[in-house]
């Protein structure tokens, strides 16, 4: 059975992020956060943080993959397809709108007025986003452990980051968070 | 090859393949491997043609590597190329993430399964803290626009407001914030 009104709430929770979506990286998190575990109810802050771990082993664009996982979780398989197309359909669309305007913009001074007044307020946002992933994972010395060598070993090394995942993995699988 | 050395694709079915090829290859930095393909290997666009597709799909909502394909494949074939570069680029990442949603449902519950991602959020709230860092060293927040992000983490972490209304309210503000800041870089350089 398709329950209707849950498959177009995502679509709308989507839709409305989708134009939001500026600055590189999780900027959206927070607001996915907002809809998920806030307004709908829909998971835990632990289960939240859970399969936006899970959403990690995906390749692809991370928030459009953490869409899908938190799509299916609500929905199914429709509910991660509705969540993808609903996130990608309007940015999508605005691009190719765009996207014969290029010459113009590239060389307007406003694109980098733009960018500079972005960087900043984008910035708080992924330190929410890390903020909001954090809370809900395991509150024990070890995770926060876990959350600082990853941090520092990512700003001082050049290792892979899968490699960082498939630590935390084997640590959780060894009761060790 | 045309006259700018660069030699664009045939078909539909080419433009498939290469940005599904690309979407594969994305673990970690997708766009590393589109420009090693894209402009050394098949020669499809110039380094300075990649460059510019490139810094304006940073600026325009979506994820980057979306907007670059859709770019990339209007620009060769039209709306039938955009279409079919985003399905390249997407379609074997969302069959991956279906993959992973369809275990989780199946084996989700299962003691294990919890503990590995009870092990892997820290790490990933790890990885997300690390970029925010780095983006916080960088050289447009030496200043009192540091100002920022301490409200737009406010607003997500202590008010709780929607991103609509924090963009709608900081962003204006901090474009103009950084205007003002730049004009008065040059005016005190021509003082």
């Amino acid at each position: 059975m398709t329950d209707w009104s849950l498959l177009w709430q995502i679509a709308a929770d989507y839709l409305g992020i989708s134009l939001l979506a500026v600055g590189a990286g999780v900027t959206t998190l927070p607001e996915m956060h907002r809809n998920a575990v806030e307004r709908h109810a829909w998971m835990s802050d632990a289960q939240f943080a859970e399969l936006f771990a899970l959403s990690q082993a995906a390749p692809g664009p991370t928030t459009t993959m953490f869409s899908a996982i938190i799509g299916w979780h609500v929905a199914g398989p429709v509910g991660a397809l509705v969540a993808v197309l609903g996130f990608l359909g309007p940015s999508c669309l605005l691009t190719y709108v765009t996207n014969h305007l290029w010459t113009r913009f590239r060389d307007s001074p406003w694109r980098e007025r733009i960018q500079a007044g972005l960087v900043p307020v984008t910035v708080g946002l992924m330190f929410a986003a890390a903020w909001l992933v954090g809370r809900g994972a395991a509150h024990t010395y070890g995770a926060y452990v876990a959350t600082a060598v990853a941090c520092i070993l990512m700003l001082t090394t050049k290792i892979n980051p899968l490699w960082l995942v498939a630590a935390g993995a084997l640590a959780g699988l060894m009761g060790l968070l | 090859m045309n006259d700018t050395g660069t030699a664009p694709p045939d078909s539909l079915a080419e433009v498939f393949w290469a940005f599904l090829k690309i979407g594969i290859s994305g673990f970690g930095s997708t766009v590393v491997h589109a420009r090693r393909m894209m402009v050394e290997e098949w020669r499809w666009l110039s380094a300075a043609e990649f460059d510019d597709i490139w810094s304006v799909c940073q600026a325009l909502p979506g994820p980057n590597v979306v907007n670059w394909a859709l770019c990339v494949g209007a620009r060769f074939r039209g709306a039938a190329g955009a279409a079919t570069a985003v399905l390249g680029i997407i379609g074997a990442p969302i069959l991956i993430v279906m993959l992973l949603g369809l275990l989780h449902s199946l084996y989700g519950n299962r003691p294990e399964v919890h503990a590995l991602l009870r092990g892997v959020s820290p790490v990933a709230a790890g990885l997300i803290l690390s970029t925010a860092v780095k983006m916080a060293m960088g050289p447009r927040l030496r200043s009192w626009m540091a100002i920022f992000p301490v409200l737009s983490f406010c607003a997500v972490v202590v008010f709780k407001l929607s991103l609509g209304m924090i963009l709608a309210v900081l962003l204006p503000l901090s474009v103009l914030a950084a205007w003002f800041r730049s004009r008065q870089g040059r005016q005190e350089k021509a003082a």
